[in-house]
């Protein structure tokens, strides 16, 4: 049984006038101790996607349709009082700015304990001496867990939002750009941390980011997600050689490759469409450097070019079409 | 880890979170004034009952009333011949008690419904706010006088009335506070971890919006003071009690302006005004000391 598969989970904002359509048709599957990467550009739906999971949205959006099960369970249809024993226990979050994540009148410790106390009978001294626990496995002193979150350096308050994510033993993370605010160097202690946290407790792992190295260095496969849609998704190294949505493709060379020749990288053209009233056909056609008509009067339709590698492009179905 | 130990380091930074905040405070001579005022008062509140007590004056077996001020009564007598001095220092200790046992419930009233409106929004808000609109607006005095007429004249009505009238404005603060509090990142993070709304609201927002409280507190004592003396003054008072309103009130009803006996009407007066005083100037000091922007910072 898997993990986690969720199914055309589509989530909308209501604004006054209208839907902003910020995820639709997402399709993912997660298996023990898998990381996917989900990446894309700013606004591209992928917070909301992942957030979606545990209801954790402003009171404006709403899951229009889809499924969601963590082992089999459903819990897309789950009431606000289930869904607090699902957060937490079932799936944690490292939130995008853990500087802003701590309450800064509540000592680390204490907010660490809060997280355990809510979910499992401890008493106070147990529930402390766990923390201190989890305070060494993200390799912070024990002894700092009577400080302030003022106290502490970026990485270390995002170590301590991992070390209150793992506290509960979830099966499931959700790092929301858990690194984007550290430094290059913190950033790969953090990285390396997670991954082996992950490794030991056999978590499953979403990462969102658009940072294509970490997802490179870190996830088993990579989801591309532009404006609400998944546009492709498949195994990280299958993805990073042969890409095969323009998207994609525009997206990787707008990375720069440090051991290849050096080039300015390229950006896309243009601006992410307003998901207000997205564009017909396939969304990225304003954009798309090998648009066809084709494409802007039809939505393309997925495509699977090879177990677990799938796309969403016109182009991949006439390839398939001339085999 | 040594809950004994833990204990001592609580304490340890507590004594340096309270140094520091000292450091701070004593920069400030408005709060300073503020502060001594306030603790010579108190201390009046607290001892002054046992070391004096209201004596009559007699003069060869004849009570002089209405009697200025000499050496043995520095404040002169009123209308009974008793020591007015006497009755000050008496009175301070009901004054203050009236007014700081309104303020508590004053602030629990303001702060739940401030925390409980903003947290919650929409309909919750919208009715708790209205009902907070009446009571800013509704003329406080006329409102007090009808509770205090109706629920009759003892001690614990006077602090029920003044602490039921006196929320409204505390609870528009804490809820303008509460609506930026709700929303950062920590807040969703609580959610996030599963716990419930009374959990957020009174663990990680309260917290947060404590020194509005506090600073908010001290304004909310000041007025509770005035309230108790204008209610005694106006004569919904407590008579078996001695306070500064209820000597105003008979200072003015005996006739104290056309006997032109200053000694008596101005004492109680004085003591209002310098106990008001003195919380303002503290609430001043505390606003400045908790919000650094009003902070010098060269020291």
């Amino acid at each position: 049984m898997r993990l986690l598969e969720v199914d055309n989970l589509t989530t909308y904002y209501k604004l006054k006038d209208g839907y902003v359509r910020a995820c639709e048709n997402i399709s993912l599957h997660l298996e023990r101790g898998e990381a996917i990467g989900l990446v894309g550009e700013s606004a591209s739906g992928k917070t909301t996607a992942a957030l979606s999971l545990i209801k954790l949205l402003p009171d404006n959006a709403h899951v229009m349709a889809g499924s969601i099960k963590i082992e089999g369970r459903d819990i897309a249809g789950a009431t606000e009082e289930e869904l607090r024993h699902i957060r937490w226990k079932d799936i944690a979050i490292i939130f995008q700015g853990a500087m802003n994540a701590l309450n800064p009148v509540r000592r680390v410790g204490d907010q660490i304990v809060e997280a355990l106390r809510i979910h499992e009978k401890l008493s106070e001294k147990d529930a402390g001496r766990r923390t201190a626990e989890l305070f060494e496995q993200v390799e912070i002193d024990s002894d700092r867990v009577r400080e302030y979150p003022h106290e502490f350096s970026g990485g270390m308050r995002q170590r301590v939002m991992i070390a209150m994510a793992i506290a509960c033993n979830p099966k499931i993370i959700i790092g929301d750009e858990p690194t984007t605010a550290l430094d290059v160097m913190v950033q790969a202690q953090v990285l390396q941390l997670l991954e082996t946290l992950r490794r030991e407790r056999e978590m499953g792992m979403i990462l969102i980011t658009h940072d294509l190295s970490v997802v490179g260095e870190t996830c088993d496969r990579v989801a591309v997600m532009y404006a609400g849609q998944i546009v492709e998704d498949g195994p990280t190294e299958k993805v990073f050689e042969a890409p095969s949505h323009p998207y994609t493709r525009a997206l990787i060379t707008a990375f720069p490759n440090i051991e290849g020749e050096r080039y300015l990288a390229a950006s896309i053209p243009g601006d992410p469409p307003n998901l207000l009233s997205p564009p017909g056909g396939c969304r990225f056609h304003e954009r798309c450097s090998e648009v066809s008509e084709l494409c802007r009067n039809e939505a393309p339709e997925i495509t699977d070019l090879s177990p677990g590698h799938r796309a969403m492009c016109h182009l991949l179905q006439r390839k398939v079409k001339v085999k | 880890m040594n809950s004994a130990l833990a204990k001592r380091d609580n304490f340890a930074l507590l004594k340096k979170n309270m140094t520091s905040f000292w450091s701070i405070y004593r920069q400030n001579s408005m709060g300073l004034i503020g502060l001594v005022i306030l603790l010579v008062f108190a201390l009046m509140a607290l001892f002054g009952p046992y070391l004096v007590e209201i004596t009559v004056m007699a003069v060869d077996g004849v009570t002089q009333v209405i009697h200025p001020p000499t050496s043995g009564y520095w404040l002169g007598t009123d209308d009974l011949g008793k020591d007015i001095l006497a009755g000050v220092i008496i009175g301070s200790r009901v004054s203050l008690l009236v007014g700081l046992a309104a303020t508590a419930i004053s602030m629990i009233i303001g702060t739940v419904i401030g925390i409980v409106s903003g947290f919650y929004g929409r309909a919750v808000d919208a009715v708790l706010m209205r009902i907070t609109d009446v009571f800013l607006v509704i003329p406080w005095l006329p409102l007090m006088l009808v509770m205090a007429a109706l629920l009759g004249p003892s001690l614990g009505n006077i602090i029920f009335v003044i602490g039921i009238t006196s929320w409204a404005g505390t609870a528009r603060i804490i809820r303008s506070q509460t609506l930026s509090v709700k929303e950062r990142p920590y807040v969703e993070r609580a959610r996030a971890i599963g716990s419930g709304d009374t959990h957020i609201m009174f663990y990680h927002i309260l917290p947060n919006v404590f020194p509005l409280i506090f600073a908010n507190t001290v304004l909310v004592a000041a007025v509770a003071i005035l309230s108790e003396t204008t209610l005694s003054f106006l004569g919904m008072g407590d008579p078996t009690q001695v306070t500064w309103g209820m000597m105003l009130h008979f200072a003015f009803s005996m006739g104290a302006v056309s006997y032109g006996a200053w000694w008596w009407l101005l004492p109680p007066g004085i003591c209002v005004v310098l106990v008001v005083l003195s919380f303002t100037f503290i609430g001043y000091a505390l606003d400045e000391v908790l919000n650094p922007k009003l902070r010098r910072r060269d020291q």
